[in-house]
């Protein structure tokens, strides 16, 4: 269906407007450059997560375990560095293999998780739910119950992957923006966003028109497990470290953008441009009330829960309206 | 003496008016039926005489005196029940706690054994074979269908209304759903009744009443009018040409299938298809039809050979089947066929959509790829950017059709080309499969519809429990024989076959 303006559509969008206009009337340090960076920066993890959660729930998939496969990526990623950096020395070699490294677990661990989906024919929360304690028991194991650091020297060498950037931006905005932009393209206007949405409407039906939907949604799942490797690329030179809660409820974070942003849950509509408006409500919610002392900044999880209930009625509305 | 009848009813949806004051009177041990094209009213009309609608302005007469329920189970309570179309059973629940839903027998405790055996007996009287342990989810539709009617004998029901029980039923069950309306009926149960298939109408109906555009437009007594008459009367014009004219000479074989399997349920199948020939399948569902075709386009798992030409053709998959000309249009458009909450272009291209471009779908090509379709099979649709929901059955139909003539095969299967279809829709179906013959293509029709396999083929070919009982063509192809095949009473015309 073609993305009309509609109120449905325009709510989240309303909504984030909304909050930067109060956000700026409650501080006016809140539109500073340095601000905005920071929370665009932030947004970065959960927000390339998000994109590619918004493909696994398009095609009626689900996965719980991004948050867990992240700290998983981040504590392989260390090790390797840490393992191989005798060897090849502080510099770009260990750095790429490094980045190598995250890219491939990542790649893997949504293999996983999508063979174990398509093949072996369990439900996606089921098998997720699974891997997501899994792969955080294992990262925890690994570390002995503590933190798995980055050698010092080496911090400070991928440190600027974080903080670093060009004309201003920095290098995680620069590759949320990528992935949104692709994200956003590959739903809308290519074969595999299509066959997404179909398999999520129907799959007996995109069955019945030869897509290969074992093949989509194997797909949508490595795509995912991607993503959390690139996001964990960019997440490790913040901090340096991983450990048993690194990442912790990151799922519940990107499905909930992904939801707010007007994707439909159980699968068949997919707006990649609204999980991204999601994922900025939900960080800026949490910077509001840093910012302002009007609310204790703990009850940010309350908040953010009755956002994405809110979410959900205005979906229901829309689409009993539709389903006449 | 009436026991339900509508008087002056109107109904509008928003500022449409949709029922322009009907009037309608149901007998005790009486059927009535009432016909007219989808969108007629009929539904509506259901609708208000089952207490789920309400209408707009007139009133609903219940032994005379006007009523107006809350809801469906209120009308329920007074005897009135509507056997559902779309069906009202819950999929996880077993038969027998779906017709007891609601009105479970026993105190504090379920009385389980009560409920199975009464569930039993209503099931032997519709010579249902169904268990009352099986959960609906695992039963045919046909089957699911019978468990509705089931249900509806368990309500000791005064008024019952039929929204089109037989559409999914095959010939033998369609039998034992007459004998009981004509239980029901000497009980003197005033049934409404309704269906597309005209010939089950002038069996069954004490009483016709026929509605056009939301108002009536003839009413009749048993025999007054024809098939033909009512066809007429439905569509405002005169339908003479529903079928047409049979086509007279056909090119070389295009298609030959032999000792075909589809495990478990189609042995040692073989025929050949001509270009620009139509071949009936007729037989019970069940006989193996569907599951036939769908090895045949590489759906289901099979062994055998296929020939196209003269070349033998490997089918494992649909895009192999596409590759090699041949197309299905599935039986089942809501499940199998369309995305329903998707427009129009999205569910036209969806099986080839390679050809719209790559990586990027050309928006251009679709859009004129749909304005082709919307015109090569007059697709009506108030809007091009609708969910395909919302259109009509026959468009919804017609627009599967387009999809499956969209990669130009030469070798298209239609299961069940006008399923829920009105008769003036039907005819235009009819007329695209006669024009893609004359284009030279080859067209199997697998169809439960007796009359539409008698006018439509060229040869027919009669299935029963998995093999080919028999294979009729010419002036052979009459009623009596088919059905003689369908039924598997006639032995010796399968072997002269």
């Amino acid at each position: 269906m073609r993305d009309r303006l509609t109120l449905s559509t325009l709510g989240p969008l309303a909504a984030l407007f909304a909050l930067i206009l109060l956000g700026a009337g409650l501080n006016e340090n809140f539109l500073s450059a340095a601000n905005v960076t920071n929370v665009l920066a932030r947004s970065a993890f959960i927000g390339m997560i998000a994109v590619g959660m918004t493909f696994v729930i398009t095609s009626g998939g689900l996965d719980l375990s991004v948050g867990s496969m992240a700290a998983f990526v981040a504590g392989m990623m260390i090790l390797a560095m840490n393992a191989l950096q005798p060897s090849l020395g502080v510099g770009l070699p260990l750095a790429l293999a490094g980045i190598g490294v995250a890219i491939l677990v990542g790649l893997l661990a949504g293999l996983a998780n999508g063979l174990l989906i398509t093949r072996a024919g369990i439900e996606p929360f089921i098998v997720t739910l699974g891997t997501m304690g899994i792969f955080r028991s294992l990262v925890t194991w690994i570390a002995d119950g503590g933190t798995l650091s980055l050698d010092f020297s080496m911090r400070e060498f991928i440190g600027p992957i974080y903080y670093g950037g060009i004309l201003g931006v920095s290098w995680p905005i620069i590759a949320f923006a990528v992935v949104v932009v692709i994200g956003e393209v590959v739903m809308r206007h290519t074969r595999f966003g299509r066959y997404c949405e179909a398999i999520g409407s129907n799959d007996k039906v995109a069955r019945y028109s030869a897509v290969k939907v074992e093949r989509i949604q194997l797909l949508t799942y490595v795509a995912l497990g991607l993503l959390v490797g690139f996001a964990t690329v960019l997440y490790v030179p913040r901090l340096g470290s991983a450990s048993g809660s690194t990442g912790l409820l990151w799922e519940l974070e990107a499905i909930a953008a992904v939801i707010i942003g007007g994707t439909a849950l159980k699968g068949g509509f997919g707006r990649v441009w609204g999980t991204v408006v999601g994922v900025l409500i939900l960080s800026l919610i949490g910077n509001i009330l840093n910012l302002a002392n009007l609310v204790s900044p703990y009850l940010n999880g309350a908040i953010q829960g009755v956002i994405i209930v809110l979410a959900v009625v205005l979906q229901r509305r829309k689409s009993s309206a539709e389903g006449r | 003496m009436t026991t339900l009848a509508l008087a002056g009813v109107y109904r509008s949806f928003g500022p449409i008016e949709v029922l322009h004051g009907i009037d309608l009177e149901l007998h005790p041990a009486e059927v009535h039926a009432l016909i007219g094209e989808n969108g007629a009213g009929k539904s509506t009309i259901m609708k208000i005489l089952g207490g789920y609608l309400a209408p707009s302005a007139g009133q609903v007469l219940l032994d005379g005196r006007p009523v107006t329920y809350a809801s469906g189970p209120e009308a329920e309570a007074q005897g009135v029940v509507v056997i559902h179309q779309e069906f009202n059973l819950a999929p996880d629940l077993t038969v027998a706690q779906n017709i007891w839903l609601g009105r479970e027998m026993g105190g504090l405790f379920l009385d389980h054994r009560a409920m199975r055996e009464a569930t039993q007996g209503l099931l032997d009287q519709l010579e249902c074979k169904v268990r009352p342990d099986a959960r609906i989810r695992d039963l045919a539709v046909s089957d699911r269908q019978m468990v509705e009617i089931a249900k509806a004998l368990s309500r000791n029901a005064r008024v019952l209304i039929m929204d089109e029980p037989s559409a999914v039923l095959t010939h033998r069950e369609v039998e034992v759903l007459f004998r009981q309306i004509d239980r029901l009926r000497s009980q003197g149960v005033a049934i409404l009744y309704t269906s597309h298939r005209l010939d089950e109408v002038s069996h069954l109906a004490d009483r016709i009443t026929v509605l056009r555009d939301g108002a009536v437009v003839r009413r009749a007594g048993r025999g007054e009018l024809t098939e033909d008459g009512m066809a007429t009367a439905m569509v405002g014009r005169d339908l003479k040409d529903i079928f047409p004219p049979r086509r007279t000479s056909f090119g070389p074989v295009a298609l030959e299938v032999r000792d075909f399997h589809v495990p478990p349920l189609v042995h040692g199948v073989s025929f050949t298809l001509r270009r620009g020939e139509v071949l009936g399948i007729s037989g019970l569902v069940g006989s193996g039809r569907t599951e036939l075709a769908e090895g045949l386009v590489g759906l289901r798992p099979h062994h055998g050979q296929i020939l196209r030409g003269s070349a033998p053709a490997q089918v494992r998959s649909l895009p192999e089947a596409a590759a090699h000309g041949i197309a299905y249009l599935t039986e089942d458009r809501k499940e199998r066929g369309l995305l329903l909450t998707k427009t129009l272009r999205e569910n036209l291209t969806l099986s080839t959509l390679a050809d719209f471009g790559a990586p990027i779908i050309s928006r251009k090509l679709e859009d004129a790829a749909l304005t082709r379709a919307i015109s090569d099979f007059d697709i009506r649709a108030p809007s091009r950017e609708m969910a395909v929901g919302n259109l009509s059955g026959g468009n919804q139909q017609k627009l599967l059709l387009a999809k499956t003539m969209l990669p130009e095969p030469e070798v298209i299967i239609i299961d069940e080309p006008t399923r829920g279809i009105d008769i003036g829709t039907k005819s235009q179906i009819y007329h695209f499969i006669d024009r893609l013959a004359r284009e030279g293509r080859s067209v199997i029709v697998i169809s439960s519809d007796m009359p539409e396999v008698l006018g439509l083929s060229d040869r027919v070919l009669v299935m029963r429990q998995g093999r080919v009982a028999g294979e009729l063509a010419g002036e052979a192809i009459r009623e009596t024989a088919v059905v003689r095949l369908v039924m598997g009473t006639s032995e010796e015309i399968s072997q002269n076959a």
